[in-house]
């Protein structure tokens, strides 16, 4: 019996910037409805991984399938259309600071005409509630929003067209441990009521256990690890051991000029 | 030996190739910008706010500088043109001059300080802060949304700016001729109006929007590739006003040329 596709793939993936190799042929698979969290240090790939399946980022080769559809070869009209089906939530929210909060919610609807202005407030209210926000945020400018709340108005943006592939970009940054715990749950929630794909990227362990059914490790470019998130710490990799553990000594070298 | 004969020539080399890789990369902004103002969706509320930015909120700068300059300039011309007797010619060379050149480069060179510089200002920090790789998510072209507006806002709006800031310059003219330099009201605004051609005022107000899609499209340019945080936004915002401002002052000469060589 042949395996099932693989929601998002990823084979031979290559991406360098002037000389600097950031990815050196990335392969991934990731299932349909699972909880993918990519570990890695800085500068290690993580980001233009995710970016590139996105398309925000186009790479140097390589082969990147949704649902088992070579995105790279599709026409710019069809990839864009693909993108509808895509939620992002960003490492500092990027939320529109021209906006209201409403509109920042409703934004994909609105940008698809799924929905009418008139129309957009009631359903930013509806979505603004999944995340555990009282509907009065929504006339909030974002500016007046605290870090969380952003956290939470970013999720809420990600989620409202009801995607089937979420990519959370260092979901718990700037948080403090509680509110990193919250959002976290949030996730989880949103992601399970929505039965989507979710691939995640973090240095927080603590976080990549509660979101990640499974974890990858990104190092030089490459994917050196994949298994369950909830080994991390004790997976017998060396790597992600060290890593995850946040260990000085090991095998993974931080690159320090003297 | 060869080194020091042929160093400065590599410097020259890499800055043509800069250079024209600059031209190329903004006539490419350019084209992409305007094929998305025939394509939907069209997005009517962001142009309408770029316009009301540019043509309204510019508009007292644009005024001050068109009256202060309207009455330096009758000052002027009467303090050279009393040496020959030409005093009657005042009037006409404050409207040509108002109309066919220092209203739309003056009006064009402050709209540059203030549009150029807020466009790649807001543009920039979107692009540092991620929100223009969140547009893309969010199934929005940020070509489309952000860029596009803009450029037809500010080329529109610029004309109506600088037949506004014709009519306040020749006023001030019009107040120094009459309050300080003795001349009749009547024979001043005559003299005016029999000197001025449709073609002095078309070709200040083409030369108007050629200005306003260049202060347009450099200012996006700039914020839509400026990178680095705050350093990078300030940079492009910068960027943007030095070269709208040389590219404005070029291209006056070629219009020129092109409207007044025969």
């Amino acid at each position: 019996m042949s395996e099932p596709t693989p929601k998002i793939r990823m084979r031979g993936v290559r991406k360098s910037f002037g000389g600097k190799v950031v990815l050196d042929g990335v392969d991934l698979d990731v299932a349909a409805g699972q909880g993918l969290v990519i570990l890695g240090g800085s500068g290690s790939g993580k980001s233009v991984t995710i970016k590139c399946i996105l398309g925000l980022i186009e790479p140097d080769e390589g082969v990147i399938e949704i649902d088992g559809v070579d995105v790279l070869k599709l026409p710019r009209r069809e990839r864009e259309a693909l993108g509808d089906r895509i939620g992002m939530l960003f490492q500092n929210g990027a939320l529109f600071d021209s906006l209201p909060v409403w509109e920042n919610v409703c934004f994909k609807l609105l940008a698809q005409g799924r929905i009418t202005r008139a129309k957009a407030r009631d359903k930013a209210a509806e979505v603004l509630a999944q995340v555990g926000l009282a509907a009065t945020v929504g006339d909030l400018s974002p500016a007046e929003l605290s870090g969380g709340m952003q956290k939470r108005v970013g999720l809420a943006r990600a989620i409202a067209a009801q995607p089937d592939i979420i990519f959370f970009d260092e979901p718990t940054t700037g948080l403090d441990p509680i509110m990193g715990a919250v959002i976290d749950g949030l996730i989880v929630d949103c992601v399970q009521k929505l039965g989507a794909t979710a691939v995640s990227i973090t240095h927080d362990m603590a976080s990549a256990r509660r979101i990640g059914t499974t974890a990858a490790m990104i190092y030089h470019g490459r994917i050196v690890w994949t298994g369950p998130a909830e080994s991390l710490g004790r997976s017998g990799n060396a790597m992600v051991d060290q890593f995850a553990n946040g260990q000085r000594d090991g095998p993974i070298q931080m690159e320090l000029r003297k | 030996m060869a080194s020091v004969l042929f160093d400065p020539l590599a410097a020259i080399g890499r800055m043509v190739l800069g250079a024209c890789r600059t031209a190329g990369s903004v006539a490419l902004f350019a084209l992409e910008a305007i094929s998305h103002l025939v394509r939907p969706p069209f997005y009517g509320r962001l142009f309408w706010a770029a316009f009301l930015e540019v043509a309204w909120f510019s508009l007292p700068v644009v005024a001050l500088t068109a009256v202060f300059t309207g009455m330096v300039l009758a000052l002027q011309s009467y303090t050279g043109f009393a040496r020959f007797n030409a005093q009657s010619a005042i009037a006409s060379v404050v409207v040509i001059s108002l109309v066919r050149e220092l209203g739309p480069v003056l009006a064009a060179l402050m709209v540059a300080g203030r549009i150029g510089a807020s466009f790649a200002a807001v543009i920039g920090t979107m692009r540092v802060t991620d929100q223009i790789d969140a547009l893309t998510t969010l199934s929005t072209n940020p070509m489309k949304y952000l860029v596009a507006p803009r450029l037809l806002a500010a080329t529109l709006a610029m004309p109506l700016l600088v037949l506004v800031a014709d009519i306040l310059g020749v006023m001030g003219g019009w107040l120094i001729g009459t309050l300080k330099l003795g001349f009749v009201s009547a024979a001043y605004l005559k003299s005016t109006f029999d000197f001025l051609e449709t073609d002095d005022v078309v070709s200040g107000l083409v030369k108007a929007a050629v200005f306003g899609f260049i202060i347009a499209l450099m200012g996006t340019w700039c914020g839509y590739n400026s990178k680095g945080g705050a350093q990078g936004v300030g940079g492009a915002t910068t960027s943007a006003v030095v070269a709208s401002s040389i590219l404005i002052l070029a291209l006056d000469y070629v219009l020129t040329e092109i409207f007044f060589a025969q």
